[in-house]
């Protein structure tokens, strides 16, 4: 009987308008209103059909390397040449892409989801709990990711998943610092003081009103987590330290391209550099669309 | 001030101390220990005990955490594992590398940064706006060895302009001897901050040019650069020095990849080289010297920003 009162209180902050619509509605919304928000998404929306449908009008075979077929400029048969194991170069790029895209995403959200409920944690129990917990994500930060990333990198032999797990293991500290602030804040509200009188515990305040509050900050956040994870597996592919071959993603056929630059093989180099800026560019430019319609303020350290 | 510094730098003192167990962790999640790393998966079981015995590493862990911070604060870092030479002579080999990299690349960016920001404020919502805007915004999703790769292409191979290859000298002395063959490496390590700085210069000059002062400033008669250069710049100037403390492990994050592709002489390419041949003591030896450096950048920027501002002191 006390459950549906207290989700009555949790629904929305008291002095909030009655009918504030959900965080997708808002998203929605805001996409139609903002045109770099909705360019964001559609190029987005275009990658991934590239990425994901592409291989179903332009088939290649992306495991049996073909040396009669390397090194060729872009032509008939092969839009945009072949690598220099004669890897078809348009079919690797949506191949390479998918890697990128997937890990970036899983790797973006969990470490968003990590860092919530970490930060929620510090910024509601407050005191010496949220000064421990601070200070860890503080000494975590201090160490450049792309330092940390390496080393984890170099003791555990990559595969999706682990570069999932060891994206998120570093990804996930801004967002901690970044939701503990909106905690702070949420905490001393009237309506965590009626839950509490109402006997609900940390569990409930955290994950039915601290979070579902913060969500905005959330949503904006992740779509920012996923553009850097999407660049941490490349700059992990550049230095040698991702999925092996014959698996690709965009950043390790960058790299790969790279020993072609004096013999001008600019089509091993363009295609994947493009694709990352673009994915990249296209997630931040939701990011802030997203964060205009909730009227998140900028992100700060 | 002396209250607020002295709760900074105890801040600072803690954040220092949890680097190193961090580092300390990351030493023992080597898979098979160190023993393994060294004396490689042949060795037997025999051997690797002696090692383990030897080094101390069957001491208890927080036994062992004490002695290796002992050896930190004698400057003992270890020794390489390929390079048969102490970590700390190789980091001060390095680091002043590094440093002069990292120095230059902030200094150009400033130096792009604050009149692009500047600009963009005053042509609000106009074309140059705009276009800033967008260059800004591919400028921030591209990847630094990317942008290294295309300029290695135009300027080295293209035009033959300047050389592809960082310069190749022991001493700082002997790398700015060879100033051509900077300028690639420091451009690309610098492209990224400046769309970050511009973009932050952008906002702070526009939230400046709505204050009261500056309506003030307009009431008496003066013009607008002298407005600009001196109430709005110097207003919006000051929490760039908190950003460059902020953008420290992006610079380092910069320089290690602008390093290993330049092939530049640094502490990024001995860290790369490191994490090629699984040398563990110079990874975790670069990693923690990163850290403190961060650690103590910030602070140092903190500490300026309070200096430049009396009103953060009672703030804080």
């Amino acid at each position: 009987m006390t459950i549906p009162a207290l989700d009555a209180v949790g629904a929305g902050p008291p002095d909030a308008a009655p009918a504030v619509p959900g965080p997708a509605r808002r998203a929605l919304a805001a996409l139609t209103r903002n045109k770099l928000a909705l360019a964001g998404a559609l190029v987005l929306l275009a990658l991934f059909a590239f990425c994901f449908l592409g291989p179903l009008l332009h088939p290649t075979d992306q495991i049996h390397t073909d040396l009669a077929q390397a090194g060729r400029a872009p032509g008939v048969g092969h839009p945009l040449g072949t690598t220099d194991l004669g890897y078809d170069q348009l079919g690797r790029l949506m191949y390479g892409g998918r890697t990128s895209l997937e890990v970036g995403l899983a790797a973006g959200l969990l470490a968003t989801l990590l860092g919530t409920v970490y930060g929620a944690v510090a910024g509601y129990c407050g005191g010496w709990v949220d000064a421990v917990l601070m200070r860890i994500t503080d000494a975590a930060l201090a160490i450049p990711a792309l330092f940390l990333l390496v080393v984890v990198a170099t003791l555990i032999t990559p595969s999706k998943p682990v570069l999932i797990l060891i994206i998120a293991s570093v990804a996930w500290l801004s967002p901690a610092r970044l939701i503990r602030g909106e905690a702070l804040a949420l905490r001393s509200r009237d309506y965590l003081h009626a839950m509490r009188l109402m006997g609900g515990g940390g569990g409930r305040a955290v994950f039915r009103h601290i979070v579902p509050n913060a969500v905005g900050t959330v949503l904006v956040n992740a779509t920012f987590q996923v553009a850097d994870a999407i660049l941490y597996v490349a700059y992990l592919s550049f230095l040698g330290l991702s999925v092996p071959p014959p698996a690709a993603d965009w950043g390790s056929l960058l790299s790969a391209g790279i020993t072609y630059t004096q013999v001008g093989h600019w089509w091993l180099i363009f295609p994947p550099g493009l694709a990352i800026v673009l994915v990249v560019a296209a997630f931040n430019c939701l990011g802030d669309g997203l964060r205009d319609a909730f009227d998140v303020r900028p992100a700060k350290g | 001030m002396i209250r607020f510094l002295a709760k900074r730098l105890t801040q600072a003192l803690v954040v220092l101390l949890l680097v190193s167990v961090l580092v300390f962790v990351l030493l023992h999640l080597l898979p098979g220990g160190p023993a393994r790393a060294i004396l490689g998966v042949q060795a037997t079981p025999d051997a690797v005990a002696h090692f383990n015995h030897q080094q101390g590493y069957d001491r208890s862990l927080p036994e062992q955490y004490v002695s290796y911070l002992g050896r930190l604060l004698t400057g003992d870092l270890g020794e390489s594992y390929k390079l048969n030479q102490s970590v700390a002579s190789l980091l001060a080999e390095r680091l002043p590398k590094t440093a002069l990299l990292a120095g230059l690349a902030l200094a150009l960016a400033a130096v792009v940064a604050v009149p692009l920001g500047v600009l963009q404020a005053v042509r609000r919502g106009r074309a140059a706006d705009y276009l800033l805007t967008g260059v800004a915004f591919l400028a921030y999703a591209t990847p630094v060895f990317f942008l290294g790769l295309v300029l290695i292409l135009v300027f080295g191979q293209q035009l033959q302009l300047l050389p592809a290859e960082a310069p190749q000298a022991d001493t700082v002395g002997g790398i700015l001897a060879q100033a051509p063959a900077l300028v690639l490496p420091v451009v690309t390590a610098a492209l990224g901050i400046v769309a970050a700085f511009s973009r932050y210069l952008r906002s702070a000059v526009l939230d400046n040019l709505a204050e009261d002062y500056v309506r003030t400033a307009r009431a008496k008669g003066q013009s607008n650069a002298r407005i600009m250069a001196r109430h709005v710049l110097r207003n919006a100037l000051i929490p760039l020095a908190t950003l460059l403390g902020l953008y420290l492990p992006t610079l380092f994050s910069g320089t290690l990849v602008v390093e290993s592709m330049f092939n530049y002489p640094g502490m990024g390419l001995l860290f790369w080289n490191a994490a090629q041949s699984s040398d563990f003591p110079v990874l975790l030896g670069v990693t923690l010297v990163v850290g403190v450096a961060t650690v103590l950048g910030s602070l140092l920027a903190d500490l300026a920003y309070a200096l430049l501002d009396p009103r953060i002191r009672s703030v804080t």
